[in-house]
């Protein structure tokens, strides 16, 4: 049988690819939780979510105390920015943040006064949350500034804000963890699971309206390379179970997932957990689904029920040219050398500095570059040995990026839309279902950096489509004030033809002449012409600036404006 | 960009190419054995002519050299053509038929991954055609050694030049001797083919076998994938198989099809290059089924001695359109026929 399933797998191979973890660098030592009053100064990004960046509530100079919100909560696709410790604002201005291309953002400099004074307007706790309702809850899960901690930061209270009429009948929880090198999760699973658990049941409490039976079921999705992660997920839901006695409302099940990058790519889990595909464009929500990772449930329990907003989150430091490589729960704003000498620094001077895994991260231009909600894992890389540059070899067209495509993408075909810049085809082919994992780049043996030339192509033809739609609003506009004028022009004429035959027909008595054309003459206009009734409105308005115009001054032979 | 580049541990173009060579080796080394030096002399000329004309195109086309010539892609197409070419052919047969390969079959074409034909099998045609008694006629091994006989068939055929006279020398392969004696109305019993004879008939079949070792090998290492050569030799033993059943007597069985010709080649080196295969699963078993069942039908009703090039060259045509109708469901994507 085992023989049967090799041969299976070799005829069919799996999507997605088995890399090398180098988990177990940085999950041998204990979290260490790191103070924010104990750093020199902290960076805070107003923009650490997806969305429209929160506008700013201090002012330079001010004291702030932990907690404090430093931005206001607007409404639309945004949270606020909270404040990690008590300090002054020593300046707001433009900082080098983590950007693919090195970018700097609008950050709040705040310098910590060591004494870490609580805000006492923050948020109170709610420790008797189940008894809440889900507006409360996504309004305190907003106030918190909880964004999705696996890396997409977006919002999570819009998120948790289903249409009322979308049934939804399961919650995933992500826990696999699939980019080598993370293991700040599979460190929270460990340390924190009766957090995530406790969560987790808060965002079922949210979602219970939309389940059509009013049950829900959760599956929290651990790739089976974390067996401690999933063992201690485990024994922290025999605990809920057990305390909550009665049979629970809601089912939750810890399920080990197979470790194949990107299992934890929601599309990829929501397909190993329930066998569902999300539709392409779409949400999992149109299939009844709702998916949050497991710092996200951790950071809701704590905003609730401990009045905690977002001010930290576990960090990865690892690689192979950091001393200690282990993970720490770090407050935002910490410039990410500051982190690295927490895990013993560096072991070569020239290390470089890397955001993320080794899939989809990106390097760090500065160590000044502040940990952010979206942080997940700094890695410090030795310099590679001197070697030719990498060059990249014409496609051989061999396939290896079509089999691992965990989206059953025809990569090459792509490469070549996108090279030759035929964005229509290679739209056609897909272009946006693309997540953008790495696997085709990966995998590719002319070294050919796709995923690049993807993004690449998908930004060029989202400023197309917005310079697209920017002409077809300015031609509509455009050819509806042509409309107009000739509209104008042509009443105009059709008005003094009638006052014409009307001269011609009528006595000359010199008095009437002009009375008539101004107000029995407007009167007698007949109704608009049939053929556009939408502008009727604007026709008669027209009519009234006219007659207004006609009663005040003589008839103006030619029209001025045009 | 600084989006950091994954860690590569996987093969690159030159590995997997450099993979085909050895996979080529126990099948070339038996060639050796039958026809010594006859075999060694196409394999110089063909891999120097290969390399040099690599050399010469890209410079001519202002690419750099050294990662196009260390790549080893043209050494693979030289060294296909010098084991399809009939043993001690004349040096200027083999030039030509690079120069179809690698100038007019790749390089005009763009250079590597951009010819929509095999070259080694474009070369190969280009002469066939051109040329096709000296095509046709293989020398009987037993007269091309690594001896001084050898050396005379070597003169003789090469260069044309010693006491030697090259028809002497050389004839029909087995398969070759069924289709012309089938086409001259006789039966295969009646045809004179001395059946598992050492070494014409048995020799095909060795290799044929030497083939299908490097090519099962290649899969192993998964430098080619299953669907080519299951879907070929699929096709080919299906068609073949049913018109031996319909009648034995003028049809040669399916084994012997397998195991004659340039089948196992084809099936697991010629098919299998990927610039010029279909890529999506079904399109690699279309096209492969395709090459199959052309394969048949040149060899049993065509004017040519062996129908792989031809076979190939025909499917790739089709290679556009079978990509473009066999491409896989897209995740969240509904299927493309069925509901």
């Amino acid at each position: 049988m085992n023989r049967l399933q090799q041969l299976f797998r070799y005829l069919f191979p799996p999507h997605g690819l088995t890399l090398d973890g180098h988990k177990q660098v940085s999950t041998s030592r204990e979290v260490t939780t790191l103070a924010a009053s104990q750093c020199s100064v902290l960076y805070l990004p107003l923009q650490q979510h997806a969305g429209s960046k929160a506008r700013l509530k201090v002012a330079v100079g001010e004291r702030v105390l932990r907690g404090q919100c430093l931005t206001w909560i607007e409404p639309g696709v945004s949270v606020p920015v909270h404040a990690p410790t008590s300090g002054h604002v020593l300046a707001i201005e433009a900082r080098p943040v983590a950007h693919p291309s090195g970018l700097s953002d609008t950050c709040i400099v705040l310098g910590p006064d060591g004494l870490d004074e609580a805000d006492p307007q923050g948020l109170p706790p709610l420790p008797d949350y189940t008894q809440l309702d889900d507006a409360t809850l996504r309004c305190r899960i907003c106030e918190a500034g909880i964004v999705g901690l696996g890396g997409a930061v977006f919002p999570a209270a819009i998120k948790l804000n289903v249409k009322p009429d979308v049934p939804i009948r399961q919650l995933i929880i992500n826990g696999a963890e699939c980019e080598p090198w993370i293991t700040c999760d599979d460190m929270l699973m460990r340390t924190r699971a009766d957090e995530i658990l406790a969560g987790a049941s808060l965002m079922l409490q949210v979602l219970a309206s939309h389940a059509p039976d009013g049950k829900l079921t959760c599956l929290i999705g651990i790739e089976d390379n974390k067996p401690e992660a999933i063992a201690s997920m485990q024994t922290a839901l025999m605990a809920l179970t057990l305390r909550e006695g009665r049979s629970p409302p809601h089912t939750l099940r810890v399920v080990p997932i197979p470790t194949r990058y990107p299992a934890g790519g929601e599309k990829q889990l929501i397909r190993q957990l329930t066998g569902q595909e999300v539709p392409s464009g779409g949400r999992p929500a149109d299939i009844g689904m709702i998916c949050h990772n497991v710092a996200t449930a951790r950071a809701i329990y704590r905003a609730v029920a401990l009045g905690e907003p977002l001010m930290s989150r576990y960090v990865t430091v690892t690689g192979d040219g950091v001393t200690a490589p282990a993970n720490f729960e770090v407050p935002f704003g910490m410039p990410v050398g500051e982190l690295v000498r927490h895990a013993g620094g560096m072991l070569e001077p020239d290390c470089t500095l890397n955001m993320g895994g080794s899939m989809m991260g990106m390097a760090l231009h500065s160590e000044q570059v502040p940990v952010v909600k979206a942080t997940n894992c700094i890695r410090v890389l030795r310099p590679l040995p001197e070697q030719a540059p990498d060059i990249t070899l014409p496609c051989i067209r061999c396939g290896r990026c079509a089999e691992a495509c965990p989206m059953s993408l025809l990569p090459q075909q792509l490469f070549w839309h996108a090279h030759a810049r035929e964005l229509e085809q290679a739209e056609a082919l897909h272009l946006f279902d693309c997540i953008e994992c790495g696997c085709c780049t990966h995998v590719c043996p002319s070294h050919i950096p796709l995923v690049s030339y993807y993004r690449f192509a998908k930004a060029d033809i989202r400023s197309k489509r917005t310079a697209r739609t920017l002409a077809d609003q300015a031609r509509t506009r455009h050819e509806f004030r042509e409309q107009r004028l000739e509209r104008a022009r042509r009443e105009r004429a059709e008005k003094l033809a009638r006052h014409k035959a009307a001269v011609k027909q009528s006595p000359p008595t010199e008095r009437n002449i002009p009375d008539d054309s101004g107000t029995a003459g407007v009167a007698a206009t007949p109704p608009p012409a049939a053929d556009d009734p939408r502008n009727a409105a604007i026709q008669a308005a027209l009519e009234r600036a006219q007659a207004r115009k006609a009663a005040l001054t003589q008839q103006e032979p030619r029209e001025s404006g045009s | 960009m600084t989006q950091t580049t994954p860690p590569r541990t996987l093969p690159d173009v030159a590995t997997l190419m450099r993979q085909v060579l050895y996979a080529l080796l126990p099948g070339t080394a038996l060639l050796l054995y039958l026809y010594g030096f006859g075999l060694l002399s196409n394999l110089i000329l063909a891999c120097l002519c290969a390399w040099g004309l690599e050399a010469l195109m890209l410079h001519l086309r202002q690419r750099p050299l050294p990662p196009f010539l260390s790549d080893y892609s043209v050494i693979v197409t030289g060294w296909l053509l010098a084991v399809s070419l009939p043993a001690c052919s004349p040096w200027w047969l083999i030039l030509i038929s690079m120069v179809f390969a690698v100038v007019i079959g790749k390089h005009l074409y763009g250079g590597l991954g951009q010819n929509p034909f095999n070259p080694a099998m474009l070369g190969y045609a280009a002469v066939l055609i051109s040329f096709p008694l000296e095509m046709t006629r293989w020398p009987d091994p037993a007269r091309t050694g690594f001896d001084a006989a050898g050396l005379d068939a070597l003169l003789a055929g090469v260069f044309g030049i010693g006491s030697l006279h090259w028809d002497s020398l050389s004839g029909a392969t087995p398969l070759d001797q069924v289709r012309m004696a089938l086409h001259g109305g006789k039966s295969l019993v009646d045809s004179g083919m001395p059946l598992f004879s050492w070494p014409r008939t048995l020799g095909w079949n060795l290799l044929n076998l030497a083939w299908l070792g490097g090519g099962l090998w290649l899969l192993w290492q998964r430098v080619i994938s299953w669907h080519i050569p299951v879907a070929l030799l699929g096709s080919l033993t299906l068609f073949s198989g049913l018109f031996w059943l319909l009648d034995p007597g003028h049809y040669a069985s399916p084994l012997f099809h397998l195991l004659q010709g340039a089948t196992m080649l084809g099936a697991f080196f010629i098919a299998t290059d990927p610039v010029t295969a279909s890529t999506t699963p079904l399109g690699k078993i279309l096209y492969a089924g395709g090459i199959g069942a052309f394969v048949y039908i040149i060899r049993t009703w065509g004017g040519y001695p062996d129908a792989m090039a031809f076979a190939v060259l025909i499917m790739n045509m089709a290679v556009p359109l079978l990509d473009h109708y066999t491409q896989p469901r897209v995740y969240g994507h509904r299927h493309r026929w069925l509901p």
